[in-house]
């Protein structure tokens, strides 16, 4: 194999976030209209490197990935040492509005898997003008508590290796290996407390069966794609959220809850018609 | 249904690997039928079948035969492709110490599928 650079770009932001100076770690690739991922809980944004190297994509979207303070290559802030991390949706709502002006990105798309499909459900219901069209993946108003999340987080249990153990059954049994291996190795490298801290927001804070009826997907166009193996953010649990929201719900064969990194090829085969129509109704309303 | 289990945990190097440090023993119930698997360094030394009078054993998976067969069939269906599918769907009850099930979650993982058909003998 000859060697060769990716096209993708990843720098440094330097940032107030929630009131506090952060370095955050962003990668992008593309021109045209900005889309905004986010990762899963415990996770971070290497999760989306199929889709920054898909030219299809790249070459009408401008493809953004934030790892959130405490993932991946973001550091926690300073004075970490002496807190519990624990995401709520205030925050979370905050941080994802906040990297987007220090972005100066007008009206993204805006596209979350998992913690990231449930946040942009809270996106749709509270700035729905803020965004050109909002993207859930893995959808679901609420999940309950399944097993006892104090697992993760304890010095005689290895977080890493018992967050991958948790999330590996979320991978559909189709998704190839290679794909499968790599999700986990991004749960392997979590630091410690912060998948536990993220699931705060995924099972407990950010359940937001209440006020669904109240998110209008025709203020802000809503897409749900969600794989038929999510035993997590169920299949059911979506088609609720496009039921009540008049969104546009796919379920995707063959994929699991890491749709873009456990199987991207297959994943972008459904993410490529809702881009089109994102900006064929884009091209509308500058006709308009 | 775990005629083949310690062959096919043993048979494989990685997952073996993977368990190395693991010694216990813990019990799978198929409807009321007990078993004790007894692992030692990552293989599997016994499967012993009930019933006990007086079991010994760290933690307990307890399933119906039902759920156990959708876990173990070849192409499991969607919400039955995974042990923590079947606990969400209160189908799967773990108890007992979960000390040495939870520090060893993707080595367990990889036991309890062992019995999938048409996994490698």
């Amino acid at each position: 194999m000859s060697p060769r650079f990716e096209p993708t770009v990843g720098r440094y932001l330097h940032l107030d976030l929630l009131g506090r100076p952060h370095r955050l770690y962003v990668e992008e690739a593309g021109t045209g209209i900005p889309l905004l991922c986010l990762h899963t809980a415990g996770s971070d944004g290497r999760q989306y490197r199929g889709l920054l190297n898909d030219p299809r994509i790249t070459a009408n979207y401008r493809v953004i990935v934030f790892d959130m303070p405490w993932h991946g290559k973001s550091s926690p802030p300073a004075g970490w040492e002496n807190e519990e991390y624990k995401l709520t949706s205030r925050d979370y709502v905050r941080m994802i509005l906040e990297v987007s002006a220090a972005l100066e990105l007008d009206k993204p798309v805006v596209m979350g898997c998992s913690i990231g499909g449930r946040i942009v459900l809270h996106l749709a219901h509270e700035h729905p003008e803020k965004f050109r069209a909002i993207i859930g993946l893995e959808s679901s108003p609420k999940v309950d508590p399944y097993y006892d999340v104090s697992w993760l987080h304890r010095p005689d249990v290895h977080g890493g290796e018992v967050s991958a153990g948790i999330v590996s059954g979320l991978v559909a049994p189709t998704a190839p290996e290679e794909g499968r291996w790599e999700t986990l190795w991004h749960y392997m490298q979590s630091g410690p407390g912060v998948f536990k801290g993220d699931l705060h927001f995924y099972m407990i804070d950010g359940d937001i069966s209440d006020r669904l009826d109240h998110i209008d997907a025709r203020r802000c166009p809503l897409y749900l794609l969600t794989g038929e193996y999510d035993y997590s953010c169920t299949t059911e649990g979506t088609l609720e959220v496009a039921r009540r929201t008049g969104a546009q719900a796919t379920i995707m064969r063959d994929l699991g809850h890491f749709p873009m990194s456990e199987n991207p090829e297959k994943f972008i085969g459904y993410l490529l018609p809702v881009l089109e129509r994102i900006r064929s109704g884009n091209k509308k309303a500058s006709a308009a | 249904m775990l005629t083949h289990l310690a062959a096919r945990v043993n048979g494989d190097a990685n997952l073996v690997r993977r368990g190395k440090f693991v010694n216990t023993s813990f019990l799978i119930a198929i409807d009321n039928a007990d078993h004790i698997v007894r692992i030692e360094h990552g293989r599997i030394a016994s499967v012993t079948p009930g019933p006990f009078i007086t079991p010994n054993y760290s933690f307990a998976l307890r399933a119906p035969r039902e759920a156990w067969e959708n876990l173990w069939s070849e192409k499991p269906i969607p919400g039955f492709t995974d042990i923590f599918a079947l606990v969400k769907k209160k189908l799967l009850r773990i108890e007992g110490d979960l000390h040495p099930f939870m520090s060893n979650l993707l080595y367990f993982k990889g036991v309890l599928a062992a019995p999938r058909s048409g996994a490698a003998t």
